[in-house]
């Protein structure tokens, strides 16, 4: 008679299976409580306080919804947030127009592939310290190189404007540098889906004479656009938080122009120290983030099903 | 063989020089001094080295650059850390480290150890190391007197040429202005004016918009215009003295300096870039801290006697923006009475007269009032001008929320061309009485 089969590990150490799965992701699951989960919950509960984590010692009283109520009614805020989406709008169309033309181009066989492929991306190898204040240079009116090539081709003195001091120009300013630095990434992710699009799709259109036109259209892109739109979210995402580059270009100037809510965030947090009413500004972000992030999935998931 | 005999000789001697410098290292203790990375840190190290070799304890330092000086170093202190045994804070963190107990209160050490405060001179007393201001309660050892002055091209201003032009524009020698006007004209004068085949510019002034630079900047112009932070006899009321006629006069000249006479794309410049704009003999003149000013004397292609310097002009009445800081023991070191031993010996006639040579600002006044004072340094009769006029910005505990709503208001309206100079006051004025608000000041 053959003994009933009993798991090694329970014969060993008599633990269940159900139990060693628990024991592999329980640092994962701890971890991740530590870092994320906690933190996350002190902020929703500091958020309804007056804490202030420059005054310990202060009295800690409950002040309910009046962060939230502050924040919320406060048109200076509403114009940080204009100040987010038009940085954020741009500059996703931006980098997605160009990103899936330089795939396009580079997704073609020429001499040289391999040489321009790594040039193209060295921008996003690049610290965002390093790009913000080597772009401040190039805009310099006196010696910036941006401001002599404006001038070769519009004939303006390179010195009769300044793209970082300027109501007007400053925003682009900040939305060309954060173009030229990112659209390798979205580029990236567009070529792996050109090249994920089977080679026979493309030969039975030319079977059925489609132009090249019509191919583009009906195979190319709608067979690229789950691709197009992950690195639409992965951008919109870290573009809606930007804040290292644009502090270091304009530090949210002149006046309040380029002053991003992350900006807005970091000045309330941690140089005037109002921790309550930060933590109510955080959870408001996160859950623009998280709410349009989550529809935009659930749009994303049924472009990928069809 | 011979060569792994020789690696094994080698490594033997590296780990035993190493292990010996560890031991002497553990002899004596060792204390962090934390300050912002600029000229006069570098004295502080050279004089330091006398403490060392005194006391035999060692020193390291924590040296922060501006812009992100007072992020990290309140971030320290807030978070009760233990990084710095002793700190030269700005002026303006003097309430908020008294009243949340980061700094030492060393009253009874003074008494203590002999040490008077009066013998420090009274404006950076109260500056550096009152809390509540005006009260005999002592956070700090003022360790670094300073303020906001100028500096212009002497070799520029004395060419005959140029002399004579601005003599027969103006019907007065081309000198150190007297007064804010005066210094406009100046500035207009040299803007865009060709020297020696170079292009140059009237006025290097402070418009930073992340930190303070704005701000400290704006006060140069509004305290001579007449700017009263609040109604001397009854605080924290400032309707008609934040934004008077005369502190609209002056936020509207600093505009109009800012627009006429700065270099191009002088937008966001704070002590750096006006240190760059004048030592590239871009600048006709430079508003800058006067503990620069050793500095730019030594620079070898503007300074000598291509150098003058002056105090802030006045106009109406006189101001100049306070800077400098003060030595305080931070609550949280564990090395306190070393900390304390280092403030005593910074603290003797002897080594602030050494300071003073090596580029650092004394406060003491058995320097300052020496006869011999005013002629020991080209600026040095000035600095003493300039501190018994200074007025310093708030140094609430909520400074930095003060300061944050003054950076946005005044950048908004200077650089950012946003409303006028009353809107512009009249905000911050908003501003500023909901902090107090929040404080419970009313």
């Amino acid at each position: 008679m053959r003994a009933a089969y009993t798991p090694i590990e329970h014969r060993v150490r008599g633990l269940s299976d159900k139990a060693i799965a628990w024991l592999f992701i329980a640092p994962t699951m701890i971890l991740l409580l530590a870092i994320n989960l906690f933190p996350l919950i002190w902020t929703i509960q500091l958020s309804f306080t007056n804490y202030r984590a420059n005054r310990p010692n202060a009295p800690l009283r409950n002040v309910g919804l009046d962060h939230y109520q502050t924040i919320l009614s406060d048109p200076e805020i509403w114009q940080r947030m204009q100040a987010t989406a038009h940085f954020v709008f741009w500059t996703i169309l931006l980098q997605t127009v160009i990103g899936f033309a330089l795939a396009y181009l580079i997704d073609r066989k020429f001499r040289g592939h391999g040489f321009w492929t790594t040039l193209i991306l060295i921008p996003m190898m690049l610290s965002p310290a390093v790009v913000g204040n080597f772009w401040t240079f190039l805009y310099q009116p006196q010696i910036g190189l941006f401001n002599y090539v404006v001038s070769f081709f519009t004939g303006l003195a390179p010195s009769s404007f300044q793209m970082l001091g300027d109501v007007t120009l400053s925003p682009w300013a900040i939305i060309i540098v954060d173009t030229w630095m990112w659209t390798p990434y979205v580029m990236l992710i567009c070529l792996a889906g050109l090249r994920s699009i089977p080679d026979y799709i493309y030969e039975a259109a030319e079977v059925d004479r489609a132009s090249n036109w019509r191919q583009f259209i009906s195979i190319t892109l709608p067979m690229c656009l789950p691709f197009i739109m992950l690195a639409v979210l992965f951008r919109g995402i870290e573009n809606f938080k930007m804040f290292d580059m644009v502090n270091l270009l304009t530090s949210g100037g002149p006046g309040s122009t380029t002053e991003l809510a992350s900006i807005t965030l970091k000045r309330a947090a941690f140089e005037a120290w109002r921790t309550g009413y930060s933590s109510a500004l955080a959870i408001i972000l996160f859950v623009a983030v998280f709410g349009l992030a989550n529809i935009y999935v659930k749009a994303l998931n049924k472009v990928k099903a069809r | 063989m011979n060569t792994i005999r020789t690696c094994l000789l080698a490594a033997t001697m590296v780990g035993s020089a190493a292990l010996g410098a560890t031991t002497a290292q553990a002899q004596g203790k060792t204390l962090t001094l934390c300050w912002a990375a600029w000229d006069p840190a570098n004295a502080l190290v050279e004089l330091s080295k006398d403490f060392t070799a005194k006391t035999n304890i060692g020193m390291k330092f924590e040296f922060v650059p501006w812009p992100n000086f007072a992020d990290r170093m309140l971030n320290e202190l807030n978070s009760k850390g233990k990084l710095c045994d002793l700190i030269i804070g700005d002026s303006q963190w003097i309430g908020g480290s008294a009243e949340n107990k980061h700094y030492v209160k060393l009253n009874d050490f003074f008494a203590k150890e002999g040490i008077k405060i009066d013998d420090f001179m009274p404006a950076t007393v109260t500056g550096y190391a009152e809390w509540p201001k005006n009260s005999p309660n002592y956070w700090a050892l003022p360790a670094m007197g300073d303020a906001l002055g100028w500096t212009y091209r002497k070799d520029w201003f004395s060419r005959p040429a140029l002399q004579a032009e601005f003599k027969a524009k103006y019907n007065r020698d081309l000198a150190a202005p007297k007064t804010q006007s005066e210094l406009k004209e100046i500035a207009e004068f040299f803007q865009g004016r060709d020297i020696d085949g170079k292009k140059v510019y009237g006025a290097a002034i402070f418009t930073e918009r992340g930190s303070e630079g704005i701000t400290m900047g704006v006060a140069n112009a509004l305290y001579p215009f007449g700017f009263k932070y609040q109604d001397p006899k009854k605080p924290y009321a400032m309707n008609g003295f934040v934004n008077s006629d005369d502190a609209v006069k002056g936020l509207e000249f600093y505009k109009a300096l800012y627009k006429c006479c700065t270099p191009p794309g002088y937008s966001n410049a704070y002590m750096q870039e006006g240190l760059d704009a004048f030592k590239s003999g871009q600048a006709a003149l430079q508003m800058n801290w006067f503990a620069f000013f050793p500095g730019l004397y030594k620079d070898p292609n503007v300074g000598g006697d291509r150098i003058g310097f002056f105090v802030n002009p006045p106009e109406k009445g006189k101001g100049s923006q306070l800077g400098g800081q003060g030595l305080s023991v931070v609550s949280y070191s564990a090395n306190q009475a070393e900390a304390l031993s280092y403030i005593k010996w910074f603290a003797s006639l002897d080594v602030q007269k050494k300071w003073w040579e090596l580029g650092g600002y004394t406060c003491h006044k058995g320097v300052l009032n020496d006869a011999n004072f005013p002629k020991s340094a080209p600026f040095a009769a000035d600095f003493l001008v300039a501190m018994g006029e200074v007025v310093d910005f708030w140094a609430e505990p909520s400074y930095a929320q003060l300061m944050q709503a003054e950076q946005a208001r005044i950048h908004d309206y200077v650089v950012a061309d946003k409303g006028t100079a009353k809107q512009a006051l009249d905000l911050l004025i908003q501003d500023w009485t909901k902090v107090f608000k929040e404080d419970g000041k009313f």
